[in-house]
């Protein structure tokens, strides 16, 4: 007889589902296994971390937060983090908008959704600045549009090129039209950095989409992205209700976005450092034919 | 009013949009269709017209009138080649030093495969990209629903007003609902919060005009008149560079609490 309860059907979407397997979050302790999303194989997480957050086996890039990422491409102790003080506001007063976020500042260990400073790759200055998934999607607000708007102003008065690590959810609807606001005042900070002749690279990690994909993420001068990242305007659930069809596999995905042309290139996490040094590099000031 | 019922009028069937305000204000609209890239797309309208003998170049966003209409225009949603094609007038409106003057009423950019096959991320930003440096004045009407990316791709302007009962959010009501709550009828609180009507963005400085719409569409046109005589001749007084230095600093000081 079939015993009631052995296998439950799942009550929702969320159940049963490990919505954090991608994440791989700081908490996690070295010596437990994970299994990787696409090929469904056990690792050590101590493994995982020491192979740069990609799976050995298939090379699933995990999510990486911010503090990793900027130690992964600058050399050792030249990362100068700027704008830390600059914090957003609860300019609507918007219900639970409080708690989120400090829900969100525990979770990732960061006061706001992206850090910037500046730092050396391979010996070559550049400003940078990284998303952080793990601070309600690195949705961008006010604070989160102010600090790359600065980061970009200071870039531009110092000459310097900007390295931008691209990850968010879009804009943040906890702050409405002030948080849209965000794309118009980093559009136009890029233009202004731009037009000095500066470089500035972005490299789209996963997902990368709505308000910052329709902002400063596609306006650099080369746009990288990570293998398999989502990057997108309307998210694939958004697009799923409004077609009313499945789409296709692989849509929206980096290798897609390279062969419709929005994108340079895709690089992996163990060569990232070193192409990033030869296009900064490539653009130093002087020393041109 | 509250601001879900100011959204419901903001979507109305009948609701004046852009075409209506292009015949009323202006002489001789001339429509300049395409992006030269990939088609024409029906959702924005732009061209040429006069404005008290002066040329203008005219860009707009619109859901049409009837069914056919809606349906050829996308219902309001501009796919890429729209934003290139307003794009593409906004740079000749430069060259050739007229104003550009945007009227503005979509549910946002289209989210479909073709849209994002063809970089509708990339378009949007390019057309704040370039906005923001455009060397002629620039002013966006809000007319009816303004909505998100997609409205804010030809707001990047030395003014933005918005009519009485226009609204403009960063998200859909119902799409904020669904996601905060989980529950797309809570979208009337979500309307509440979002701050979306004329007065909460006229109080938090992103909009810098409401045009009052007692009197219907004659008196909204007659004041809009004024209005923008006033706009170009104080615009054209600046220089070039002034004239960009301030929507430079319109638009960062939004979101700056120092």
């Amino acid at each position: 007889m079939i015993r009631k309860g052995l296998f439950k059907w799942p009550k929702n979407k969320t159940e049963g589902t490990p919505k954090k397997a991608n994440a791989l979050h700081s908490g996690l302790p070295d010596d437990i296994c994970c299994s990787c999303p696409t090929c469904k194989k056990t690792n050590f997480v101590s493994r995982v971390r020491e192979n740069l957050l990609v799976c050995p086996y298939c090379g699933h890039h995990f999510k990486m937060g911010v503090r990793r990422r900027i130690d992964m491409i600058s050399d050792d102790g030249t990362f100068n983090e700027m704008f830390a003080e600059i914090a957003g506001r609860d300019v609507l007063s918007f219900p639970e908008y409080q708690t989120k976020k400090e829900t969100a500042q525990k979770a990732s260990g960061e006061k706001e959704g992206v850090v910037c400073g500046v730092c050396s790759v391979l010996g070559a200055q550049t400003a940078v600045f990284a998303m952080e998934s793990e601070f309600m999607m690195g949705s961008m607000g006010s604070a989160v549009g102010e600090r790359i708007t600065l980061l970009f102003e200071y870039a531009t008065l110092n000459k310097l090129p900007v390295l931008g690590f691209c990850l968010s959810g879009g804009a943040r609807m906890q702050e409405g039209m002030v948080s849209l606001m965000q794309m118009a005042k980093t559009a136009a900070a890029v233009k202004r950095h731009s037009d000095e002749n500066n470089l500035y690279i972005s490299v789209l990690c996963d997902p990368t989409s709505g308000g910052v994909t329709a902002s400063f993420a596609s306006l650099a001068d080369i746009i990288i992205a990570e293998p398999n990242a989502l990057i997108c305007f309307a998210g694939p659930r958004v697009i799923e209700q409004t077609i009313r069809q499945k789409l296709p596999q692989g849509f929206q995905r980096a290798e897609f976005l390279l062969e419709k042309g929005f994108i340079n290139l895709i690089c992996k996490r163990a060569e990232l450092k070193e192409l990033l040094a030869n296009i900064l590099k490539l653009h130093e000031r002087g020393g041109k034919l | 009013m509250k601001a879900y019922e100011r959204l419901m009028l903001a979507r109305g069937k009948d609701r004046a949009s852009a075409s209506d305000y292009f015949s009323r204000l202006f002489d001789g609209f001339i429509e300049m269709h395409g992006d030269r890239r990939f088609g024409d797309d029906k959702a924005v309208i732009a061209g040429l017209a006069t404005f008290h003998g002066k040329p203008v170049t005219l860009i707009g966003i619109e859901k049409g009138k009837n069914i056919k209409e809606r349906v050829a225009k996308n219902f309001g949603c501009a796919h890429p080649e729209g934003y290139r094609k307003a794009l593409l007038q906004m740079k000749q409106a430069e060259k050739f030093d007229r104003p550009v003057i945007c009227f503005v009423d979509t549910a946002g950019a289209y989210c479909g495969i073709g849209a994002e096959e063809r970089g509708q991320g990339q378009a949007v930003a390019e057309c704040l990209y370039e906005m923001s440096v455009l060397k002629v004045p620039c002013v966006t009407v809000i007319t009816g629903e303004g909505g998100s990316g997609g409205a804010l791709a030809l707001s990047v302007a030395d003014e933005i007003w918005m009519l009485e009962n226009a609204v403009f959010s960063v998200i859909s009501p119902e799409g904020c609902a669904s996601i905060l709550w989980k529950d797309a009828k809570k979208a009337q609180k979500a309307a509440e919060c979002l701050k979306i009507t004329a007065d909460d963005l006229l109080s938090l400085k992103i909009i810098d005009e409401i045009i009052s719409e007692e009197g219907g569409l004659e008196e909204i046109c007659k004041k809009l008149d004024e209005m923008l005589v006033l706009f170009l001749n104080k615009q054209r007084k600046k220089t070039v560079d002034t004239l960009i230095k301030e929507r430079y600093e319109k638009y960062r000081n939004i979101g700056r609490f120092l």
